[in-house]
């Protein structure tokens, strides 16, 4: 395979990710004593009028914490901006290296250069697949270097999935309303009922608060027989919504009562509907709480 | 200070207080040293120590060992198996040379999953020559 990422990402050695940046901090006690408090490490030289920071506290005065960092290069933020949109989204660090030149001090106030040393080509690695960057940040005070810290991070796609993905998501939820609950009423009960006119008698579906005939707000309810052909259908191969494999049909069946509604047509593979199939309605549970209008195609139509 | 000489080791349990207390206190907010879900949701297990937390450790080892007058030069760490909650790391260390009073130690910490890090770190004890 080719590593056209690689190669894009392979023009960034050599050049700045941070540019003069400065520590959030200078160099103080309060820090160091949370550091030793964390790392369980009481060693005298870090306490007293004479106090030094931790030598491995370099990096902590170069982070960004919370409010993130400030003073990077564009340089950076298109590198992982390219492993980003490749999917590499993870990341951890692998190495540290870093050398020591003159201890730091409370008051110390540090500045920092980083510049992208090197990128590795594509690896496969058992977190997942990525690239390794490695950096290197010279810290100062003034104009005084004191300090190297060169990092190397493994930016990756996981190769494991997430352990607590939820299983298969759930159909859609209809959306039911003071217009169409009573439709919805009659397929928790396995009717399938259609809107009748009390003005001119017309049926119509899908519910709606008034005739489309004469506009006459008044209806009543007739079930359906549950006979119907397929008018027309559509099989739905791309884009996949959750919870629907494709591809599959949609099929628009007209009901012996005269009007049509979408539906699927089952008991037939998607690729064997046809228009004018006869089919014949069935109500079908998908979850606890879901039950739909499905329409079987019938035994005679099988091809 | 000789060659060949190994350092005591040092047990460490790795408690979430630790892995979380040391991110913060390296000022690493990275989700994965704090946030159980946002860890697992990237594919690993649980939360795990943050390499600037090693680093410390490591540089803690060493100290401890030769005492408040050693001067760290050099910390260079790898890391292995993630360091999760629950799990206890084991530091030993060996000394590899020895150039005055100033030694290369090298240092391996290794979790119930295999070797954490490994790493040397170049120190020197004022009139470790001894």
């Amino acid at each position: 395979m080719d590593d056209e990422l690689g190669a894009r990402l392979k023009v960034y050695e050599g050049r700045a990710a941070t540019l003069t940046g400065t520590g959030r901090d200078p160099v103080n006690l309060p820090m160091i004593r949370h550091w030793c408090e964390a790392m369980g490490d009481t060693n005298p030289a870090y306490t007293g009028p004479d106090a030094i920071a931790p030598p491995t506290m370099l990096q902590a005065w170069t982070m960004g914490g919370l409010a993130g960092h400030e003073g990077r290069a564009a340089a950076h933020d298109e590198m992982f901006a390219l492993l980003d949109e490749a999917g590499c989204t993870s990341i951890v660090a692998t190495d540290c290296e870093q050398q020591y030149l003159r201890p730091l001090r409370p008051g110390d106030e540090v500045t920092f250069d980083t510049v992208i040393e090197s990128v590795s080509g594509r690896k496969t690695t058992k977190l997942g697949t990525g690239y390794f960057i490695t950096t290197r940040t010279d810290i100062r005070v003034g104009p005084e270097r004191v300090g190297t810290h060169r990092f190397r991070v493994l930016k990756y796609a996981p190769a494991t999935t997430p352990s607590k993905r939820p299983q298969r998501p759930s159909r859609p939820r209809p959306v039911v309303n003071r217009d169409n609950a009573g439709f919805w009423e009659g397929v928790a009960r396995h009717r399938l009922l259609i809107q009748r006119c009390t003005s001119c008698a017309a049926l119509r579906f899908p519910w709606l608060p008034g005739c489309n005939n004469c506009g006459g707000p008044d209806w009543d309810t007739v079930e359906a027989s549950g006979e119907g052909t397929v008018y027309s259908y559509v099989v739905m191969h791309h884009p996949p919504f959750p919870a629907f494999d494709p591809p599959y049909a949609v099929a628009l069946v007209e009901l012996a009562e005269g009007v049509r509604m979408i539906s699927d047509v089952v008991g037939v593979p998607y690729d064997k509907v046809r228009i004018g199939m006869p089919v014949r309605l069935e109500f079908r549970s998908y979850d606890e709480e879901l039950v739909l209008p499905v329409f079987r195609a019938r035994e005679e139509a099988a091809v | 200070m000789r060659a060949g000489e190994e350092l005591p080791p040092l047990e460490i349990p790795i408690t979430r207080t630790l892995i979380v207390a040391g991110a913060i206190a390296s000022r690493d907010y990275q989700d994965v040293h704090h946030d159980a879900e946002s860890a697992r949701q990237k594919g690993s297990p649980d939360i795990f120590m943050n390499i600037l937390t090693t680093n410390g450790l490591v540089g803690r080892y060493i100290t401890d060992h030769f005492g408040p007058a050693a001067v760290l030069r050099k910390v260079a760490i790898r890391l292995g198996a993630p360091n999760y909650p629950g799990d206890t790391m084991v530091l030993t260390g060996t000394v590899e040379g020895v150039d005055g009073d100033t030694a290369t130690v090298r240092v391996v910490g290794a979790n119930g999953i295999g070797s954490h890090v490994t790493g040397t770190v170049t120190v020197t004890v004022p009139g470790g020559a001894r």
